[in-house]
């Protein structure tokens, strides 16, 4: 029996930017993109709940995100996540990978009793792929990244296939292990129906107290009581629940600023025709690695 | 991402005006269920909500999953070698992914593993998938096989194999058609007989069975010996085990992804399923009107999938300095090509609310038996849904697979020569298409089907109070042309029955049963037209072009087009 707890992330769909979406800097309107799950964290559930699936064991998803992190999480369940927990705090807001990581690593200790943690390599929209090494360092974890493949799994100890420039690298490891997972290792399962009839309405307390501003007639703590006898309550904990230090939270606990976006277009320009011939590639030859292309 | 669900917008359409509440209500049986299991509705709005978040699944997974694998599919088929039968690889991650997705059992019950859907919306989902993969819809339709069992087996029998359909891990298929037994079943020879003990076994050849490789088999046999009509073949069940050898598989224009075997039975044992006798005149029956629809959700999402190829290409395609989407002529067929899809979808999904009540009223009545309560009220309500749906099941698979013919014909014709490149999908299309009014009774068997409806006039009843309501602004000149429509019918079936000649009403029922489709579907326009502006358009030109044809099809019948038949051998050289 294996206890997996993982890290997964709403990212705006950066597949789907048209121009309606770009600011006129050159940022990101994130408002205006959809929402999605971020693809590895998808392949990273796989894996865990493949291991699930073949020794026993639970699966935890987290997030940190906004309240509307809350999608995701329900998407974890409809895969057939066991539990979820949504990290959310206005506090968090404006956080780099270190202040991330600090919030992860605090809310894994909170939920403890794992023996591998899964992230996806990086996320689309930042992609750091710093977050997962970043949080195995504050847990004093050893970990794997780019893992492609599980070879072998006994005892306390796991085999996995990772990605390296130009192949694969075979690393063995002791448990508890944080290993970051590229794509390619698995193939997200679709969501279950009877798991999407069953968790549809699963709620945070966000989503809850959103709930109950709209109508007069509702209390938070009521409907907290209803969803969570129904196992549809998604438990959330903010900054103060996790007993964090705001000092290392969001903004003030982000060392990196950015300093300036830029919008880079990528254009033809002149073009130079070059002979079929021996003497005419051997220029073109030449010229490339007077450029540094070749050599 | 993609989705075949959410993204089409008549689907859509079609889904939020369902009103079958009282289709549900049956189905879950009051909503009692939800303590067993937590995925079962609470009431009515939360079924509905479940059926839309179900549809959304399928919808994805058509859209991003099995479409894309659709091509190779086809182009690799299923394989047989060894004596074995290798679905694509393709169909194997296709079944997988439906299997865990928990749509393999999608109307069973809960108890045996499934969603317990209506038989509507499992229609929807079968549309949506026939769209991505129209061969896979010949094993995701295969549902019904797993339902027969449940309406007609024992409890035993249920708990044996209802599970196993429920989670994907069996397949099913159909064994009816023998070499000499097609379109006309009662000529079935394969022999089913008993042991000593009283043991069934099978022994015989069936062929054109699709997915005949199948874990489980439904088997139509001559339990009788002797006999030689309907009345001697019963219904059975086996395993799909050694005894099963597959002979061969078909080499075929379309739907290569589905298998389509002969199979030989070598004294295989079998269950009895239900009443010995009533294979045929109860069970078999019961199984293709499920059947029939199956086909025709299929026609349906060949018929979208090809007009939105058409549509696209189209749009993209420039000639004379522009693209050809705007030349009227294009323009033209692309409006006809999604009035027919449109109307055809209102048929279908009428059709199939009229399916589901027949057999939720059937259980319904059989529960109140069981009971000791009254059910008379509930018997008169069923005998006319059954009449009813006797006559929509077979216009429906007539309509819709013959439309999805001309459809992809016509998606083809505006690809021009690239549309008969193997490059562009719609050519798949349309080898797809053509056994839609060939299998599960072919376009002539359903106007026969039809025709007794037709003749009895079983709607009348429906036209009379429709053309007692009043139709607002443009939609009541439809409805003054709905009503000529019926005027001309009526004088074509009493020109016909004048007549008392036999072939001549055979040869004038097709346009018989087609005259009174237009006013049916004219009708179930026209009212989609008073909820949604945009079917205005959609009810115009389909009521238009109806009341041509209508002139038309009254033209063969008083002008006698079909007393020839009378001297074929003289033309017929």
């Amino acid at each position: 029996m294996y206890n997996s707890i993982v890290l997964v992330k709403q990212v705006p769909d950066t597949a789907n930017i048209s121009g309606k979406v770009m600011k006129e800097d050159g940022t990101v309107n994130r408002a205006k993109l959809p929402a999605i799950f971020n693809h590895e964290d998808k392949s990273a559930l796989e894996l865990a709940l493949q291991i699930k699936d073949k020794f026993g064991g639970k699966v935890t998803a987290v997030t940190m995100g906004p309240a509307r992190a809350s999608d995701i999480l329900r998407e974890c369940l409809y895969m057939g996540a066991d539990e979820v927990l949504l990290i959310s705090d206005r506090k968090f807001a404006g956080a780099d990978t270190l202040a991330t990581s600090y919030v992860l690593s605090e809310a894994i200790k909170k939920v403890g009793d794992f023996d591998f943690i899964f992230a996806g390599r990086q996320a689309i929209d930042g992609d750091t792929a710093q977050v997962g090494p970043q949080t195995a360092e504050k847990i004093n974890l050893p970990q794997i990244t780019y893992a492609e493949e599980i070879i072998e799994l006994s005892g306390k100890t796991v085999k996995i296939k990772r990605k390296i420039d130009g192949g694969h690298e075979i690393l063995s490891a002791k448990l508890p292990v944080l290993v970051t997972v590229i794509k390619t290792a698995a193939e997200p399962r679709p969501f279950s129906a009877k798991r999407v009839m069953a968790y549809k309405n699963a709620k945070s307390l966000t989503d809850l107290e959103s709930m109950a501003e709209g109508n007069s007639l509702l209390y938070v703590d009521a409907l907290v009581h209803e969803y969570t006898s129904n196992s549809l309550f998604i438990p959330t904990m903010t900054m103060d629940d996790l007993k964090l230090d705001p000092a290392r939270c969001g903004v003030n606990g982000s060392p990196t600023k950015v300093f300036k976006v830029e919008s880079v277009v990528l254009a033809g320009g002149n073009h130079v025709t070059v002979e079929a011939t021996k003497e005419g590639i051997g220029g073109l030859i030449d010229k490339l690695m007077e450029d540094h292309i070749l050599g | 991402m993609s989705n075949f669900f959410l993204e089409n917008s008549d689907l859509q359409f079609q889904f939020n005006n369902l009103n079958i509440k009282d289709i549900v209500d049956l189905t879950e049986n009051n909503y009692q269920q939800k303590k067993d299991f937590n995925y079962a509705p609470k009431d009515y709005e939360d079924a509905i909500e479940n059926y839309r978040k179900v549809l959304e699944v399928v919808g994805d997974l058509a859209a991003n999953d099995i479409a894309p694998r659709a091509a190779e599919v086809d182009n690799v088929g299923a394989v047989f070698e060894n004596g074995k039968v290798h679905y694509a690889n393709g169909t194997l991650e296709n079944l997988k992914q439906l299997s865990q997705a928990d749509m393999m059992g999608m109307i069973l019950p809960h108890k045996y593993g499934g969603l317990n859907f209506p038989f509507t919306v499992y229609m929807m989902a079968t549309e949506v998938v026939s769209r991505a993969d129209a061969s896979l819809m010949n094993i995701f339709g295969l549902q019904d096989i797993g339902d027969t069992i449940r309406k007609f087996g024992t409890d035993k029998q249920r708990d044996e194999f209802l599970p196993h359909f429920a989670t994907g891990e069996y397949t099913g298929a159909m064994a009816l058609t023998e070499p000499d037994a097609g379109s006309d079943l009662q000529a079935v020879k394969l022999s089913a007989y008993q042991d000593e003990k009283g043991n069934w076994f099978l022994r015989g050849v069936k062929r054109f069975i699709t997915n005949g490789n199948g874990d489980v088999l439904l088997v139509l046999a001559r339990s009788e010996q002797g006999t030689k009509d309907a009345r001697g073949l019963s219904m059975f069940v086996c395993y799909g085990d050694k005894t099963v050898v597959v002979r061969r598989i078909e080499h075929k224009l379309g739907i290569h992804g589905s298998p389509t075997c002969e199979l030989q039975f070598n004294d295989t044992p079998a269950q009895l399923v239900g009443v010995r006798k009533f294979g045929l005149i109860k069970y078999v029956l019961d199984l293709m009107y499920r059947a029939r629809m199956g086909v025709s959700a299929q026609s349906l999402g060949i018929s979208q999938a090809a007009y939105e190829e058409a549509l696209k290409y189209a749009k993209e395609r420039e000639q004379f300095g522009k693209s050809i989407y705007s030349l009227p002529v294009i323009t033209n067929m692309l409006l006809d090509m999604k009035v027919s899809i449109e109307s055809n979808r209102s048929l279908f999904y009428s059709a199939a609310k009229y399916v589901d009540k027949k057999e939720k009223l059937e259980e319904h009545i059989e529960k109140l038996k069981a009971q000791g309560k009254p059910f008379s009220e509930e018997t008169a309500k069923l005998k006319h849904i059954i009449k009813v749906a006797n006559f929509l099941t077979p216009i429906t698979k007539y309509v819709l697979s013959e439309s999805a013919n001309k459809i992809t014909y016509d998606a083809l014709q505006i690809h021009g020569g690239t549309g008969y490149m193997k490059e562009f999908k719609v050519e798949r299309l349309a080898r797809d298409a053509r056994i839609t009014n060939i299998y599960e009774g072919t376009s002539q068997l359903q106007v026969v089907g039809a025709s007794g409806g037709v003749i009895n006039d079983v709607l009348g009843d429906f036209f009379d109070e429709k053309e007692l309501k009043e139709y607002k602004g443009g939609l009541s000149r439809l409805a003054n042309y709905l009503k000529e429509i019926r005027g001309i019918f009526k004088d074509s079936l009493k020109y016909v029955l004048d007549k008392k000649e036999n072939s001549f009403q055979d040869a004038a029922s097709k346009d018989l049963v087609e005259l009174y489709s237009y006013i049916y579907i004219g009708y179930l326009i026209l009212d989609e037209a008073e909820i949604e502006p945009r079917k205005v358009f959609i009810a115009n030109r389909y009521i238009i072009n109806s009341m041509a044809n209508a002139r038309k099809n009254a033209e063969s019948i008083k002008n006698e087009l079909f007393s020839d038949i009378l001297h074929a051998d003289k033309i017929l050289v």
